[in-house]
């Protein structure tokens, strides 16, 4: 009766995830609602949905799947321009703002899973670092194609083009929706908090019922070794490429999401920085921990706004507080203190499931 | 090399002689290995091994350190492709087949040196190994699908099954890598089990194992043959165990066969004896 078994723990493990991303999104309501949330951070809602989705979807790659991603911010963009192309085409087609926008996130999910899986085939099915080395030259790649890529649409459809505005010989009555290096500068703002918030739900329901699934121990097995894993019959470039491309479509959505939310909207917000980002927020949320990444996403994408007082010092104090999260996890003290923890609220639930009457297992 | 005499009951009509025990001879052998050889460049680790094993037999493969036993498991399992000869398992060729389909076809494996899953706990290390045998697909587990469900109880169950064989269905919950050696390398054996195979390969299974935790191994061992009706070839330095419970058992030394034949008679081999122990006349 001391411990729980394996699939209940998991189950309590969850379940507290999923409690965190909703208590967090009733209170923001609550507090925005009551006019408490500052204009900046009110603002940075929909971006904290973004960026949460984007770490849980990197987590799925980097700390589940074992493999290196360095151009995830290029699947964001790929989602992004994408979305932001349907949505304007669709302006007429689909009046209502919720729909265009579920129908952008969709199309940009999907175009992000095509990219992920034309850039995954190739490199997951070789062993090593290639696919860090393939996608860090995936998201410079996306970033210049987008840089140069005019799209118009007039009355027979979209028009594109790689040389100006005027070369896309537009009709009457058309516009130019992505303008090269400019980007988008006439989008229609769409996204809310309550959009992002269904999207990081359904992002934390498709990878934690991944992970406790049959393909989901696969890839798991094929990152702690390989070679056993392919000895109990598991193929590695199908549940590699599986974990690589479900990434992709999440990182998509998040792009898309992400872009509906502002005015306007360029290549160059999507660059290397960027996907070093999101990877900071994996490896300090903790390689392999959902939870971990979507706190750590939410507080790290805050900071350096709410660093604002610093002015000039700003940049360091972030700095700072990496190093510092990086050393105190690694430290025995706050371990011991979070073993702590966790064993006094393992014990409560078993006292809550004795005082159910819940006695069924060992 | 001489092949050494053989009682006349114990003779099988395969194209390899090796020693097939009785119940078995009417069938054809699950594995046949023929002239299988491999070369690391120059270097010739394996060449013309004959071995042929019957479907429910325990076989032994010993030899000094460096001999090429592990290699001879790994061209087996294909993670290394033979460059020379045949294998035919259950009499079909795994020619250009990968580990993946050679496990598929029944060849279960364990490592020498111990590769669990050791982030994952025990159980799901099993489901790991039941991974071929539960049938639902990817959409079907993030949707959380009824069949789902019914796989995964079915799947649970199996897992706590298999590893009641040891004894370890208590810790189903913990951490693989938690676990002691000789725990480690029981998981490890059920884990290849759980693959359903029809022929486990056991790289070294009493390795750190103290005698009274290898003699209960030797039970196991024989155990799970008889339970499973399945073919075993061992690795193992332990002589005790070879000798304990090997019906056949082939000698490699420097990449070649040297004897094959029952314990006694490779006890009693004098080129057993050379390599072993050396011919007593200086190099």
């Amino acid at each position: 009766m001391k411990t729980l078994s394996s699939g209940r723990k998991r189950l309590f493990r969850n379940a507290i995830t999923y409690g965190i991303v909703i208590a967090a999104f009733v209170i923001l309501q609550i507090l925005n609602a009551g006019g408490l949330l500052s204009p900046s951070l009110q603002g940075q809602l929909v971006p904290i949905c973004a960026y949460v989705t984007m770490a849980i979807a990197l987590n799925l790659v980097v700390g589940i799947s074992g493999e290196l991603s360095l151009g995830h911010a290029g699947f964001m963009s790929v989602g992004a321009f994408s979305g932001v192309v349907v949505s304007l085409s669709l302006q007429q087609a689909i009046p209502s703002g919720p729909v265009r926008l579920a129908v952008a996130m969709l199309v940009g999910a999907v175009c992000a899973g095509i990219a992920g899986f034309i850039v995954g085939v190739p490199v997951l099915r070789l062993r090593g670092d290639y696919l860090a080395i393939v996608t860090l030259a995936f998201g410079e790649i996306i970033k210049n194609i987008i840089n140069i890529l005019y799209v118009g649409i007039d009355g027979n459809g979209l028009h594109f083009s790689t040389q100006n505005e005027a070369a896309l010989a537009l009709g009457e009555g058309g516009k130019a929706i992505l303008k090269g290096p400019m980007g988008v500068t006439t989008n229609v703002k769409l996204s809310s908090f309550t959009a992002g918030f269904i999207l990081v739900l359904i992002a934390l329901t498709v990878v934690l019922n991944l992970i406790n699934s049959r393909s989901g121990r696969a890839i798991m097995a094929l990152r702690d070794n390989r070679i056993a894993a392919e000895s109990v019959g598991i193929g590695a470039t199908k549940y590699k490429l599986l974990a690589f491309v479900t990434s992709a479509v999440l990182a998509g959505a998040a792009g898309a999401l992400y872009a509906m939310n502002y005015s306007s909207i360029a290549a160059k917000k999507f660059d290397f920085n960027t996907s070093i980002l999101i990877l900071v927020f994996v490896v300090l949320g903790g390689l392999g921990n959902i939870r971990g990444s979507i706190i750590a996403a939410a507080l790290l994408y805050v900071l350096p706004e709410m660093l604002r007082d610093f002015y000039d010092f700003r940049m360091l104090i972030y700095a700072i507080v990496l190093i510092l999260v990086m050393l105190l996890t690694n430290s025995p003290f706050f371990q011991d203190l979070r073993g702590q923890l966790q064993s006094k609220l393992r014990d409560r639930a078993v006292a809550k499931a004795d005082a159910k009457g819940g006695s069924g297992h060992e | 090399m001489n092949k050494p005499g053989r009682e006349p009951t114990r003779l099988v009509p395969v194209p390899s002689p090796n020693i097939i025990p009785e119940r078995d001879v009417d069938k054809t052998p699950i594995l046949e290995a023929q002239h299988l050889g491999i070369d690391f460049g120059g270097l010739t680790a394996v060449d013309e091994f004959n071995m042929a094993i019957g479907r429910t037999e325990i076989a032994g493969l010993i030899g000094p350190n460096g001999a090429g036993k592990t290699t001879v498991f790994n061209l087996l399992t294909k993670v290394y492709q033979p460059t020379r000869g045949t294998i035919l398992l259950d009499g079909i060729d795994t020619a250009g087949k990968s580990t993946v389909q050679v496990n598929r076809m029944g060849i279960a494996r364990t490592f020498q040196n111990i590769r669990l899953f050791s982030n994952l706990s025990v159980e799901d290390n099993v489901k790991i190994g039941l991974h071929n045998h539960i049938k639902y697909g990817t959409l079907q587990g993030v949707l959380r699908l009824p069949g789902y469900w019914k796989e995964e109880r079915i799947a649970h169950e199996r897992a706590l099954e298999l590893l009641s064989i040891f004894d370890m269905q208590d810790l189903a919950g913990a951490k693989a890598g938690s676990l002691p050696y000789g725990a480690q390398r029981r998981l490890e054996i059920v884990r290849a089990l759980a693959t359903n195979p029809s022929l486990l390969l056991l790289d070294e299974p009493a390795a750190g194992m103290n005698p009274s935790e290898t003699a209960e191994l030797m039970e196991n061992i024989v155990k799970i043959r008889d339970t499973f009706q399945i073919a075993v070839l061992l690795i193992e330095h332990d002589m005790s165990l070879v000798m304990g419970i090997c019906e056949g058992i082939c000698v490699l030394n420097f990449g070649h066969i040297i004897a094959k034949g029952t314990p006694d008679e490779i006890q009693n081999n004098p080129e057993v004896i050379k390599a072993y122990l050396g011919s007593g006349k200086g190099e």
